[in-house]
């Protein structure tokens, strides 16, 4: 059997070696070794999940050694290969490969060259942990590591004063999710007694669904808090659009196509849990729905070609979660698979035209590149398509999917889900139409730009296919296909329980509701193109027209504005206050100091009686007696 | 005397003994006490690591004293010099004994004066502290406890910052105050045995054996004497509201007095309430536990949200001790093992992450004389070594799985979660601050664009390095195999949760057993066709929950427990 414990202790491997020697042994040594490390785990991961799929139950699980134990609680350090997290593994470790290499073009003049593969390698690493690790607990160290390297390397550029504030950020987002998943924790703990994925879900399988909300939805609902952090959703979304301030790379392998997607992960590692909790459902479907929403009309409007698919990352995360909250965990799984290909590829597309164009970011700056980077153009483009949801491309079959089963659930999450699929269109098309078509509007820029060297333009390639025929895995059963991926995840997703994945009733109008998105979203498609193939002055037009609008969308609906006046600051000034007043006033000045000073106060005076001079002494003892004479005469 | 137990004695007064023989040593020759006492302080740890092997081989047999030793010291008082160690003293000890000589060397790049007497002190204090951890008598226990204060007195008031003597006397007055307070409550004890018993006993095995006879006193007695125990070590710890003299303490501390102080000397306060407060007068302390769970959240939440705001290094470290302690508190509180032992093992978390945050502080302050964070930025740049050693111990410091401070939290969580669950989730916001307070800080400190002074700045030197290496090598090592202290901390754990609780093990066995014959029943249940199974499964799942809620049961209600 294959040693599963390799497959993330390679990248760790080359992270180490990178970290302690990178510096010295040269650019060519640091490359080789990190892109070497993932593409062999990459090649370990294809045997195991080969070797998976011929065991017994589709599962692969090796312990190691008991990592935690304390009364009850015992954690075991132990890896899982199931179709869940084997699918998840080929995803990081062969796109992972991917942007290593694509890095060693587009990170080749910095000088942090091998500080940057030790945190991204180290980044594989947490990443793997988390979807192979068999306990939560364990689960959690992945969980957080990741948070650790997405921190480093939002902060990469930390001579800036802008990215290591966006690393914070994202810290801290991603903690107040985090500790989401560690009460969940608690909660799961306190009711199973356990914290390995087969023991709570063994174990839930005798329970039935929960009306209510009680223990079980409140844990469910902790750990989509954990979700919401993770994978940027309403209302812990705000730091992945500044997440944006890291090298494009990291932007492509960490904030689109692997770390975001976590939060889904986790719902999908405990799907038979969540069908427990009606409630939860429900509200991830909302949560889901109303992000893909929202995010997508801000980035309508964005001029940052990084902002824009920022904020498409956080909207195509809201589909997932909408798939997911309509019980459709194949479905919702199935959209972060096609969404990693596409949305990696529509990230190196970016970070190629801003190669190019010498780290310029904005799309108002760039125009007609369309002749000069023409693998980037055309591999884009697909990737475009892709996203869109156009016939037969691998967008259209998981967002379809995901769309329906929101209709089945609520035509009013449909309704939304289809708005923001139009929004999703008309932004894409825009960006496209920007950065590819008309007038170059800096010609400067433009005179200088050149297609990108082999070791960024083949991984581009490798993602076009994905982009284009990953979809096939799971044509929908409407469409007269088998909708494949959900049988293959099913012993993962149901864990040998009848009410884990979605039933599969499948009724309505699936040809109608596709044919309706599918048609507006081309028409936006087309909007968004035409609006802006000739450059600025029809948008700005459009904008000038809907200037209260306008201004809320292109300052993404004064969020962080609000975050930092009613929460930051408020918390600020009472950490202060807390400080001033009870510290300082309260307990050193009038608890310990004021005695003290009474005390010497009573000192100095009772001191004046001491004066060491006999006159004083003798005049006191004089009035003293005179006194007594007095008192006793009288 | 068996071999361990001189071992034991000598690693404990050889740095007495050697600091007597610095005495002899003329004081210009300033190296000798800085290799001295390096070396005197290894020797001692060395001499201490074959007791966590020798422990680990009869972890089972922890929750009982260890090697221990007695001679007669005043008959006429019952006072002994009886020595040993259980499971839960020989982690301090063993974390003093590591700390000292981390203590010793870092003192060579910030003290400039009086080199003789500094050494000769850290010397005296490393005993008294050593020597606080393994006596069994009551008596020399608190003459081992006072004698602490003196060293640390001079080391601040000497060698410390402007306002040195504001902060050491404020430090004295504090803990003397809380000290007498201690003393009161053991004479109490003393005279009360001698009316039940008729002897005069000082050893703290008899002081734990008068809690049933303290359980019968008058409901004032109990709470008095509960009191008088929770001030005293309260302030040591320290709990809000007694806090204060801690960042005063800490600010003006040379390097090793905060190093120490924050590693070893705060513990002082938590071993008090493990073995005093907690055994001697459990059902005072049970009484009043709603106000110690309230004062340890405040203390939480408090202390971080202070530790946000300062502009001082060493005092938002400070403050982030106070924030930390009151959750090891909490999760004392939460009278069961996983929350008691994640309690102690978040004792020696922090005996590793904030002596190191406070030498990191130390780094930065001998080569620009400032503590601000202000007047840094973009150190990273310069200093790539000490970017990444500060980086391992903030991640510790605040908690990420892999590394030792998580371990402590999440069973301090879990189990406090058992108990009480809302102080639990409560207390998951000053986990949150937790990471703001120290990130933000750092990112201030190392990130940004750098000036031209701090660009000066060199990267750690050898002997630095060599001070934070067996830090950095601990916290990693209890992060991914904690079993080891775990595995220690279970006996007397669970002898301390017998003495509070008396019945919580057989209460807990019970609804284990009750939870395995409810999954004999589950598994069976998988055979038979559909409609059975699904009638079965329905009176389990409500059979299930019954059996894992009821631990919870026992620790709050013990005495429906059987014994």
């Amino acid at each position: 059997m294959t040693p599963l414990w390799l497959i993330p202790v390679l990248p760790l491997l080359g992270s180490a070696f990178n970290g302690f020697f990178g510096k010295r042994a040269g650019k060519g040594v640091v490359s080789a070794v990190a892109v070497g490390t993932v593409a062999l785990s990459f090649i370990l991961s294809l045997v195991a999940f080969f070797a998976m799929q011929g065991a017994a139950g589709h599962r692969l699980e090796a312990t190691y050694y008991e990592w935690m134990a304390t009364g009850g609680l015992s954690v075991p350090f132990g890896l899982v290969v199931d179709p869940l997290s084997g699918t998840m593994m080929l995803v990081i470790t062969g796109i992972g490969a991917l942007i290593h290499l694509y890095s060693v073009g587009y990170m080749h003049e910095d000088e942090g060259y091998a500080r940057f593969f030790c945190y991204l390698n180290l980044f594989v690493f947490f990443m793997l942990m988390l979807v192979m690790g068999s306990s939560l607990p364990l689960l959690f160290v992945g969980w957080e590591g990741v948070g650790l390297c997405s921190y480093l390397l939002i902060g990469f550029y930390f001579e800036t004063d802008y990215a290591p504030a966006a690393g914070l950020k994202a810290f801290l987002f991603n903690r107040v999710g985090d500790l989401g998943v560690a009460i969940g924790m608690m909660a799961l703990f306190g009711m199973f007694g356990t914290l390995t994925v087969s023991g709570i879900l063994t174990q839930a399988g005798h329970l039935s669904p929960e009306a209510g909300w009680g223990l079980l939805t409140f844990a469910t609902l902790m750990l989509f808090v954990g979700a919401t952090g993770k994978s940027a959703q309403i209302p812990l979304y705000l730091w992945l659009p500044d997440a944006m301030a890291g090298p494009t790379p990291v932007s492509a392998l960490i904030h689109a196509a692997t770390m975001v997607t976590s939060g889904i992960y986790l719902i999908c590692r405990l799907a038979p849990l969540f069908s427990l909790t009606p409630h939860t459902l429900t509200v991830i479907a909302w949560v889901g729905g109303a992000t893909a929403l929202f995010a997508a009309t801000i980035g309508l409007v964005q001029r940052d070609i990084k902002k824009v698919l920022a904020y498409s990352t956080v909207s195509q995360l809201g589909y997932m979660f909408l798939g997911l909250g309509s019980a459709g965990y194949a479905a919702g799984f199935f959209h972060v698979f096609t969404h990693a290909w596409f949305k990696a590829l529509l990230f190196l597309g970016a970070g190629s035209v801003i190669h190019a164009m010498h780290h310029e970011q904005d799309l108002f700056r760039m125009g007609g590149l369309k002749s000069k980077l023409p693998i980037t153009f055309v591999t884009m483009l697909l990737a475009t398509i892709a996203i869109m949801g156009f016939p037969p491309f691998s967008g259209f079959f998981s967002k379809d999917e995901i769309l329906y089963l929101a209709y089945l659930k609520n035509p009013a999450l449909w309704a939304i889900g289809v708005l923001g699929a139009c929004c999703t269109s008309f932004y894409m098309w825009r960006l496209m139409a920007l950065a590819f078509w008309g007038e170059p509007r800096d010609h400067h820029a433009f005179e200088h730009a050149h297609e990108s060297p082999w070791t960024m333009t083949a991984p581009l390639a490798v993602l076009a296919v994905g982009a284009v025929f990953a979809g096939f895995w799971g044509i929908p059963k409407a469409f007269g296909g088998s909708f494949a991926i959900e049988g293959f995840l099913a012993p993962a997703l149901t864990f040998g329980q009848s009410h884990g994945a979605h039933a599969g009733h499948h009724e309505g109008p699936a040809w109608l509701l596709a044919g309706i998105s599918t048609t507006l979203g081309i028409a936006s498609g087309a909007f968004g193109w035409w609006m802006y193939k000739d450059g600025l002055a029809k948008g700005e037009a459009l904008g000038a027209k809907l200037p209260g609008l306008h201004v809320v969308l292109l300052n993404k609906y004064f969020v962080d504005e609000a975050v930092e006046a009613y929460l930051l600051r408020p918390v600020r000034w009472f950490g202060n206050l807390m400080w001033k007043l009870v510290d300082v006033i309260l307990i050193d000045g009038i608890g310990v100091n004021l005695p003290g000073a009474l005390t010497r106060v009573a000192g100095d005076f009772t001191a004046l009686f001491q004066t060491g001079r006999v006159r004083n002494y003798a005049l006191t003892m004089g009035l003293g007696a005179l006194l007594l004479l007095y008192v006793f005469l009288k | 005397m068996s071999t361990m137990t001189f071992l034991m004695l000598a690693a404990t007064f050889l740095p007495l003994l050697g600091a007597l023989g610095l005495l002899a040593v003329p004081k210009e020759n300033r190296r000798a006490f800085e290799v001295g006492a390096v070396a005197i302080t290894i020797v001692s740890f060395l001499m201490s690591v074959p007791f966590w092997f020798d422990a680990l081989g009869m972890a089972g047999e922890m929750h009982k004293v260890q090697w221990a030793w007695a001679v007669d010291w005043i008959p006429s008082m019952g006072v002994k010099f009886s020595v040993g160690m259980d499971g839960i003293s020989l982690i301090l000890w063993l974390l003093t004994t590591f700390l000292g000589p981390i203590g010793a060397a870092c003192s060579w790049g910030n003290i400039d004066e009086r080199h003789k007497e500094y050494y000769v002190w850290l010397l005296v204090l490393q005993t008294s502290m050593l020597g606080v951890f393994i006596v069994q008598d009551m008596f020399v226990f608190y003459v081992f406890w006072e004698i602490m204060l003196v060293p640390m007195y001079f080391l601040i008031g000497i060698w410390g910052g402007p306002q040195k003597l504001y902060a050491a006397i404020k430090l004295f007055l504090y803990t003397l105050g809380g000290s007498v307070l201690m003393l009161v409550a053991i004479l109490a004890i003393y005279f009360l045995q001698h009316t039940a018993t008729g002897t005069y006993d000082f050893s703290i095995a008899s002081f734990q054996a008068m809690a049933s006879t303290i359980a019968q006193q008058s409901h004032t007695f109990q709470i008095l004497i509960a009191l008088a125990f929770f001030v005293g070590f309260a302030i040591k710890v320290p709990m809000f509201p007694f806090h204060t003299w801690l960042p005063d303490a800490h600010v003006q501390a040379p390097t090793a007095g905060s190093v120490i102080l924050a590693g070893i000397l705060l513990k002082m306060g938590t071993y008090g309430f493990l073995r005093f407060m907690l055994p001697i007068v459990p059902n005072a302390t049970k009484e009043l536990l709603p106000w110690f769970v309230a004062l340890s959240i405040i203390g939480i939440i408090y202390g971080a949200l202070v530790a946000m705001i300062q502009k001082d290094m060493k005092k938002l470290v400070a403050y982030s001790s106070v924030s930390h302690l009151g959750l090891c508190m909490l999760g004392m509180f939460a009278f069961n093992p996983n929350a008691m032992k994640g309690a102690l093992f978040q004792m020696v978390n922090h005996g590793i992450s904030t002596p190191g945050l406070f030498l990191a502080v130390s780094v930065v302050y001998e080569r620009r004389h400032t503590r601000m964070i202000a007047d840094y930025g973009g150190l990273s740049k310069t200093m790539p070594v000490y970017a990444t050693i500060f980086m391992i111990m903030t991640m510790s410091s605040i908690g990420l799985p892999g590394l030792n401070g998580f371990i402590g939290e999440f069973a301090i969580l879990a189990g406090t979660f058992q108990t009480w669950p809302w102080a639990a989730v409560l207390a998951t916001t000053g986990i949150i601050l937790g990471a703001a307070y120290m990130l933000w800080m750092y990112q201030r400190v190392m990130f940004g664009p750098i000036n031209a002074v701090n660009a000066e700045m060199a990267d750690l030197n050898t002997r630095e390095i060599l001070v934070f290496a067996p830090l950095v090598v601990a916290a990693f090592w209890l992060g991914l195999y904690p079993k080891p202290l775990m595995t220690l901390l279970e006996a007397p754990v669970a002898k301390l949760v017998e003495q509070v609780s008396p019945g919580y093990h057989a209460a807990a066995r019970l609804a284990e057993v009750q939870a395995k014959a409810a999954a004999t029943g589950m598994r069976g249940m998988e055979a038979p066709p559909e409609a059975h199974g699904a009638a079965a499964g329905e009176g389990h799942a409500v059979a299930a929950p019954e059996g894992h809620a009821a631990p919870a049961a026992g620790a709050k209600a013990p005495e429906h427990g059987g014994h």
